[in-house]
Order: structure tokens, then C-alpha cells, then sequence
């Protein structure tokens, strides 16, 4: 998977630079909007090289279909995660059981590693402690498997079939 | 008293309700990691309730829908942002030493660390030969 092209990673930088711009200011002022299309534009030249490898390609309909069908479901996964923890807390006997148990990872893409990090990190009982090539370190607060496959499937794969779609 | 305050002040209850539910944790669980874990994971759905709610409060109270778009963006940079931190804050706490608690199962971050300290060291060995001893204990 190599770099898209400079113009297109730029004009994708300054898109997503507008489109932040556009929430904070909450108005369709055309002043302000003049002011947030400068700004981008010149913010966009300094910063494209960092912000993106991939540039417009991010924008496939797949992918952005694929996204927004990610969100509730994340969403769902973070009350699940919460609700969890809740029981955990109030519970008087505190029933965890933690530990350090090692995945694996399909991804290969660095954003998407990212992702899936921070998803493991806000979803049940778990958090991401260190990332190693495709080896996750994950803290679990109620191990119920010790071995590399099946912590792999009770906690990566869930996630994965929607970002390897996404990011990869 | 409209429906959109309505909704706006049972998010925001419902925020306060994670909050504390995080402030216990801390108090209640044995150990670094195990407070990580609730803290981070109850403290960003609580702040997302509380931000949201306010967004959605604005509506009804004062009218206005410019609240909503700010308020959502901060909303997704927290939960951008937030499991970052607590990732950076629990790694640091393993690389300097904190220890597990006793009840842990397993540590295979210990393992895979072992491992490869064994190789880059052989490796420096065979780089440097006539490098001085190590003298850490």
C-alpha cells in the first residue's frame, strides 16, 4: 500500500481542517467561512505531510458506510463496558480477576492499530497496555482465557471485522 | 419546560451517575491498573452524557442550536484523545515498576519483555564486544 499523491492528501487534510472548523464556529456566516477556508488551506500546506498517508482514498463510500454503521455499535460496546464496571464497583465481594494476556492482530495499517487500541481501551474490561508489531498487550480485568488465540477472539475480533474494512 | 431539556437533563444525570460511579472505583480497586480501568472507561461515557446533555439542554432552555455542533466536537476529540492518555499513563506505571496486584492471574507482558531484552542484548554483544560490564543490580 504506498502514499497517495501530495494533491490528493492535501485537498483530503484541508477538507477534514474545514469540516472542524465549520462544528466550532456552529455558522454559516460567509465571513467566517471565508476566514476557515483560508486558515485551512494554510494550515493544510504545514501539516498534510503528518496528518494522512492515504488522502482521498479515505473517503470510499464503503468506507464511510462502514464507519457509520461502526459508531452505534461502539457506542453500545462503551454502555455494555460501563454497566460492567458499574456491577464490578458496587458489588461488595469486588469480583475481578486481572492480568496481562497477549493478542493478535490482522491489521496492519498504522491509523487502524490506533483505532482498534482505543477501541479495546473504552470496551469491557479491558485496556490496552503496550503494542508490539501485531502483538497487543492487553490489562483484562476478568481473565477468563490465558492463551494468545483465545483472548484474541474474545477480545480483537469483535472490532476487527469492521476496521479491517475501514482502515485497511 | 420543554422534551429537548428533558433529555438534555437525563443525559446530564446520567453523566454525574458515571462520574461517581468512577470516583469510587478509585477508591474500591486494588490496584494502579485496575483504578485505570475504571476510571477511564466511566469518566469518558460521564463526560460525553454531561458535554451531549448540555448541547441537548441548550435547546430547550435558551434556544439556541449553535450549542450542539461545539459541543459534539469536543465531545469526539475526549473520546479521541482519552484512551490515549490512560494507555501512555498505564504503560508508564509498568515501565516503572508499579507491581500487579497479587490476585493477577498472568503476565505475559513480562514474558515478550524478557524475551526481548535477551535478544537486543546478544545483539549489542555481538555489535560491541568490548563493551564495559552492565552495573545494574
Amino acid at each position: 500500500m504506498g502514499e497517495a499523491s501530495k494533491i490528493s492528501r492535501y485537498i483530503y487534510t484541508v477538507l477534514i481542517l474545514f469540516i472542524i472548523w465549520l462544528f466550532l464556529t456552529s455558522s454559516l456566516d460567509p465571513q467566517e467561512l471565508t476566514i476557515g477556508a483560508i486558515f485551512s488551506l494554510m494550515v493544510g500546506a504545514l501539516t498534510y505531510e503528518v496528518f494522512t498517508e492515504r488522502g482521498l482514498e479515505n473517503l470510499n463510500p464503503k468506507r464511510v458506510l462502514y464507519f457509520i454503521a461502526y459508531i452505534p455499535y461502539f457506542l453500545w460496546a462503551m454502555i455494555m463496558a460501563n454497566l460492567d464496571v458499574a456491577y464490578r464497583v458496587l458489588h461488595p465481594k469486588r469480583p475481578i480477576n486481572p492480568g496481562i494476556v497477549e493478542c493478535r492482530t490482522v491489521l496492519t495499517n498504522n491509523v487502524g492499530k490506533l483505532a482498534l487500541a482505543n477501541s479495546i481501551t473504552l470496551t469491557p474490561g479491558t485496556i490496552t497496555l503496550d503494542v508490539k508489531g501485531d502483538r497487543y498487550f492487553i490489562h483484562w480485568i476478568d481473565v477468563k482465557d490465558k492463551s494468545v488465540e483465545g483472548a484474541s477472539e474474545n477480545i480483537t475480533k469483535p472490532f476487527e471485522k469492521f476496521l479491517k474494512v475501514i482502515f485497511e | 419546560m420543554s422534551v429537548a431539556s428533558i433529555i438534555g437533563q437525563a443525559l446530564v444525570l446520567f453523566g454525574t451517575f458515571f462520574y461517581v460511579l468512577s470516583s469510587l472505583g478509585l477508591i474500591r480497586m486494588p490496584d494502579v491498573y485496575n483504578r485505570m480501568q475504571t476510571a477511564t472507561k466511566s469518566a469518558t461515557l460521564g463526560s460525553l452524557g454531561v458535554i451531549i446533555g448540555t448541547g441537548i439542554w441548550a435547546i430547550g432552555e435558551v434556544g439556541s442550536y449553535s450549542w450542539i455542533p461545539k459541543t459534539l466536537i469536543i465531545a469526539v476529540f475526549l473520546l479521541l484523545t482519552n484512551p490515549i492518555a490512560a494507555h501512555a499513563l498505564i504503560r508508564a506505571a509498568y515501565k516503572s515498576g508499579v507491581p500487579l496486584w497479587e490476585g493477577s492471574v498472568v503476565d505475559k507482558y513480562k514474558e515478550a519483555n524478557y524475551s526481548l531484552e535477551q535478544v537486543e542484548e546478544i545483539g549489542e554483544s555481538l555489535e560491541e564486544p568490548s563493551q564495559e560490564v552492565e552495573t545494574n543490580e
